[in-house]
């Protein structure tokens, strides 16, 4: 599908989604309660067919958590990015990818372990590179430590 | 051939001529000799993590050749090996490598801490929470040359001074501490 035809689909199978139109990629709002079932859809429906996964992140939005997923169809080779935004900022948690794309393993560790953003139902879900006794999560915006500056003011 | 005062200049002690006029006998103490030995066959540890690493291996290769000063025998075990050159970046999952790999290699042991990353961290110090602030942290530093990267130059003029640094070290002769006579 086009990034027109995408649009169209997209806005007609989930109303209660936002969608935008970005410089790259087309871009999906989710909400957190219904995210799983969107991505399963996204997945699954053969019309659309997202059957990779090939970027997982997270953003620190200091008011919030922003989990980003980039899918593409090797299929159809269309691309999507879908987002979903964690209000919950002391336990932000959400539900894993990972039944659903493998590659999702790897990501929800990385950014279990940097963004200390809980995935549910992950199957080995541990602190990846810094080690299990690591105090805070270094990617986070209030990340602190000896070596950090802040401004005098 | 043969011994000549001449291709003797560079041995620590001096040298007599016997009543043919001829080099025949020497005379020095072990540690001038030990240190003589060791500092003219530094055997480095195949040991590089970064950028660091490529201009070390620039060093020793043909243009700036380090086997020039006895350094041409790079171990890839510590074992065999008696000076390990840290060149480049330790973040901290590699110190507990790089301390084991110094503790496995056997005494006497030098070392050249080479470049900004190992001298104190670098252009790494401030807002990094994975470099470890100078490899000095870690283990007893010999020698440190600064640079991001050093210029191999740089890198054989400390190589150079850890030699001098050897030669005048005292290997043998330890001053133990004498009973007090009451």
């Amino acid at each position: 599908m086009s990034k027109e035809e995408l649009k169209a689909y997209l806005e007609l199978t989930f109303p209660t989604c936002k969608f935008e139109n970005s410089i790259d990629f087309p871009l999906l709002i989710v909400e957190k309660e219904s995210f799983f079932a969107i991505a399963k859809q996204l997945k699954e429906e053969p019309a659309t067919n997202f059957d990779f996964l090939f970027c997982q992140t997270a953003v620190d939005y200091i008011s919030h958590f922003e989990v980003v997923y980039h899918l593409t169809s090797t299929q159809y080779r269309h691309d999507l990015v879908v987002k979903v935004m964690l209000e919950d900022r002391e336990n932000p948690v959400t539900e894993s990818v990972y039944p659903l794309w493998k590659a999702a393993e790897l990501y929800e560790n990385e950014i279990f372990d940097l963004f200390g953003i809980t995935f549910l139902n992950h199957p080995n879900l541990r602190r990846i590179m810094l080690g299990k006794d690591w105090p805070g999560y270094p990617l986070r915006k209030d990340y602190s430590d000896d070596f950090i500056l802040t401004p005098q003011s | 051939m043969g011994v000549t005062e001449d291709n003797l200049k560079d041995f620590p002690g001096e040298v007599f001529s016997d009543d043919t006029g001829k080099a025949n006998f020497m005379v020095t103490s072990i540690d001038k000799l030990a240190n003589w030995a060791r500092s003219n066959s530094l055997w480095p540890l195949t040991f590089g993590t970064s950028c660091c690493a490529i201009e070390m291996m620039s060093t020793a290769s043909a243009k700036y050749d380090w086997s020039r000063f006895g350094f041409e025998v790079a171990r890839a075990t510590p074992r065999q090996a008696d000076l390990i050159i840290v060149a480049g970046t330790i973040c901290k999952k590699m110190a507990p490598v790089l301390k084991r790999l110094y503790d496995q290699m056997p005494n006497p042991k030098y070392v050249i801490a080479m470049g900004a990353c190992a001298v104190s961290g670098g252009p790494f110090y401030y807002y990094s929470y994975t470099v470890v602030k100078g490899v000095d942290t870690i283990i007893p530093v010999d020698v440190y040359i600064p640079g991001c990267p050093p210029r191999p130059e740089a890198l054989l003029e400390g190589m150079i001074a850890l030699q001098t640094k050897i030669k005048k070290s005292r290997a043998y002769v330890v001053d133990s501490p004498k009973k007090e006579e009451k």
